[in-house]
């Protein structure tokens, strides 16, 4: 089973996340993450969609996703070919000095930033491919996490390709 | 320019006019009456008042199955809405173009759980081709639009537009958008011309070619694009239950129907092929029997609007993406004079050894009665059917020339959905003779239109084939479940001539195989409604039948 991340351009019309989720769930494909928000042209929404599927899974939910009206566009995003980023914001005990100090060390080497303290737990927010995110998770684990959340990915392509339908018609 | 104010209500009524609708259907509510008000004076629709809203869904299906053109249906909120549910997924399985409307209670009432109110486009969301809640009345026109360019392009299907009372009241300046403009619906209807190079190749190369035609053929009216192919290159024709009438029946390269009921003849055709031409169909379980064992000789092309049904249950080795009668069109252009002689012969042999059959003795049996329907309708009716038993017997016994001549539900197989539907039918060709073949169980889902069709002085002949059983499911537990009759039988089925009687129309019973003719006969010169209550064998059995999960060559009832 191979993992996919498809961007989908949709009108931004309400109802139009419950149309595609509902998609998803009635073809019986399982979303791993998925992402929503505003693009660069008015009224169309960008969703980034991390699903697992072979290739003949992944052609038939491109397909049927093509099918819905409020879709424009339905790009199947190589992870070889694109830049992709997760957020997380992590809430962590820090009920020792010593644990302190070492969970700031490992913010440093992973370039995450501390952004909320107080003297039971650390927030900490950190960006980055999905490997990275999980990592930085797993170090944390053994000083007890308390909460954990993250935003699911998000890609481009790299370079000059785009998903974009705005950039087609200004040329 | 200025343009004329009109409520919501009054511009649903002129977009009905632009888009050339005669006759609607439907029952008011509370929250629909603002366009209830304006049908009441307007006399170039004609509405159909049905006794339940499945029925006026069905009617609208039919209608639309009868004359190609979008059936349109309407309902209150709430129990109004979601009793439109069955006949939107009916229409939805077997891409049949509507437009329903449903009232719902004003925008600022919406979420509060308020009488009658119910999410129709939530709970409509996997079942129609898209849906909208009409939340300003200035996007009303074009939403309407919309639906109707939606519902009758690409692969058809049902669209509905929930409108909200306030909306139906608000005023607006009505301008009726000069085109319909969807960035995220663009069906492509030319194929690829390389593709087809290669399919009339393919076709050209064949020397066991069967032709696997569906309801995609009556759809895109591309039966004389399919006649045209067959009869150039000799090659035999099967068609789905979809697909009846897209082929003349009467010709030698007819094999008929394939599938779980299909003739035996075309069953072994398609699993000996070399070359599978599948028109407009979905290669549904029903049809491939044993998936993997499917076609496994033969190479396919696969032409379809729907680019996700190419590759959706079987690997196709050429798929064309496009409008069949455009696509078959261009492929004719590149197709060779062949006799085909051999495989022909070898077909000729099975029609001879394998036809269809049944033990035609003294009892009234049912496919007497569908080939006695074959002999006085001439061939020529419309024959509108319920789900089961009937249902394939009047898919195998009677012989289709004609498209649009059989109307069944196909996809959804909804019982009930017989008898509404040869009101539509009617409805849209009120020249034609509209039969509807039904069952006791069946006809029993949607009796309840008997007043529609009196009221309206439809001339339909309704032959029930009364068993007193659910008369498929009765079969199968008679073939898998050791003759365990687990609620299939229909104990109070009520004196069905006194039932029609009651309504005003005309029962004839028919207990004897020599009582049939003649009661046809009267029924098709009465030229009203008639309903004819045909008492047949209680355990008859649908032979040829594949086995849920066998390959087709390996059928019951074939020797």
């Amino acid at each position: 089973m191979m993992r996919h991340t498809i961007a989908v351009l949709v009108k931004d019309h309400p109802g139009v996340l419950a149309r595609v989720a509902g998609l998803f769930t009635r073809r019986g494909f399982n979303i791993e993450s998925l992402a929503v928000g505003h693009t660069e042209e008015n009224n169309i929404s960008r969703m980034t969609i991390v699903v697992e599927g072979d290739e003949r899974a992944l052609e038939q939910i491109t397909k049927q996703l093509n099918k819905l009206i409020d879709v424009i566009r339905v790009r199947d995003i190589f992870p070889l070919n694109s830049v992709e980023r997760e957020l997380a914001l992590i809430k962590v005990n820090t009920n020792s000095l010593a644990n302190r100090s070492e969970i700031i060390q490992m913010v440093d080497i992973f370039r995450a930033k501390i952004i909320d303290v107080n003297s039971q737990m650390m927030t900490i927010e950190t960006t980055g491919t999905e490997d990275k995110v999980n990592a930085l998770i797993e170090l944390l684990k053994p000083f007890g996490l308390k909460e954990v959340v993250r935003t699911g990915k998000i890609a481009l392509f790299r370079g000059s390709k785009s998903v974009s339908t705005f950039k087609k018609q200004e040329e | 320019m200025s343009y004329m104010k009109l409520t919501g209500a009054q511009i649903v009524v002129e977009c009905l006019k632009k888009e050339g609708v005669k006759v609607i259907f439907g029952i008011p509510g509370g929250a629909i009456m603002p366009l209830y008000d304006i049908l009441y004076s307007e006399t170039s629709i004609k509405h159909i008042l049905t006794k339940h809203e499945q029925g006026a869904a069905h009617a609208a299906d039919g209608y639309a199955r009868a004359t190609g053109n979008v059936g349109v249906c309407i309902a209150t909120s709430g129990p109004g809405a979601t009793n439109l549910v069955t006949g939107l997924a009916n229409a939805y399985l077997d891409s049949i173009p509507l437009v329903v409307f449903t009232g719902q209670v004003s925008t600022n009432l919406i979420g509060t759980d308020a009488f009658q109110e119910v999410d129709i486009n939530g709970i409509t969301l996997p079942i129609t081709k898209n849906n909208y809640v009409v939340r300003e009345v200035r996007d009303l026109a074009r939403i309407i639009q919309e639906a109707f360019y939606i519902a009758r392009t690409g692969r058809p299907g049902p669209v509905l537009i929930d409108l909200p009372k306030d909306i139906q009241l608000a005023q607006t300046e009505f301008k009726y958008p000069e085109k319909v403009s969807l960035n995220g619906y663009k069906p492509t209807f030319s194929g690829h011309i390389q593709q087809i190079k290669i399919a009339a190749q393919e076709i050209n190369k064949a020397k066991k070619p069967v032709i696997y035609a569906g309801g995609g053929v009556i759809s895109s009216n591309a039966s004389s694009e399919l006649r045209d192919l067959a009869f150039q290159a000799n090659i035999p024709v099967t068609t789905t239950l979809m697909g009846l009438g897209t082929f003349p029946e009467t010709h030698s390269l007819s094999l008929g129907m394939l599938g779980m009921h299909g003739t035996a003849y075309a069953n072994y055709a398609i699993s000996a092929a070399d070359l599978i031409i599948a028109l407009g169909v979905r290669f549904d379980d029903r049809v491939t029997g044993k998936l993997s064992k499917f076609g496994s000789q033969a190479k396919i092309i696969h032409i379809d609007i729907d680019p996700a049904e190419i590759g959706k249950n079987v690997l196709v080795d050429i798929p064309i993406v496009g409008d069949l009668k455009k696509v078959l069109k261009k492929i004719n252009e590149m197709i060779e004079k062949k006799e085909n002689t051999e495989w022909l012969e070898i077909i000729k042999d099975w029609k001879r050894k394998y036809p269809l059959k049944y033990e035609n003795n003294q009892e009234l049996k049912p496919q007497y009665i569908i080939e006695e329907v074959y002999k006085i309708s001439e061939g020529k009716a419309v024959i509108v059917t319920d789900v089961g038993q009937h249902q394939m017997w009047a898919a195998q016994y009677y012989q289709y020339t004609i498209p649009r001549t059989f109307i069944s539900s196909g996809g959804l197989g909804t019982m009930g959905y017989g008898f509404p539907a040869a009101i539509g039918a009617k409805l849209g060709c009120p020249e034609k003779r509209v039969i509807c073949i039904s069952g006791d169980g069946s006809f029993q889902m949607n009796q309840q239109e008997i007043a529609t069709a009196v009221n309206n002085n439809l001339a339909i002949t309704v032959i029930i084939m009364n068993n007193g059983y659910l008369g498929m499911v009765r079969q199968w537990q008679e073939l898998f479940f050791n003759k365990r009759y687990s609620s299939t039988t229909l104990t109070g089925n009520p004196d069905f001539v006194k039932l029609i009687e009651a309504y005003g129309g005309t029962g004839i019973r028919v207990n004897k195989k020599q009582e049939l003719s003649p009661a046809l006969e009267k029924a098709l010169s009465l030229n009203k409604f008639v309903l004819i209550d045909c008492i047949i064998p209680g355990e008859e059995n649908v032979f040829p039948m594949v086995s849920p999960g066998s390959p087709l060559d390996q059928m019951i009832g074939v020797d």
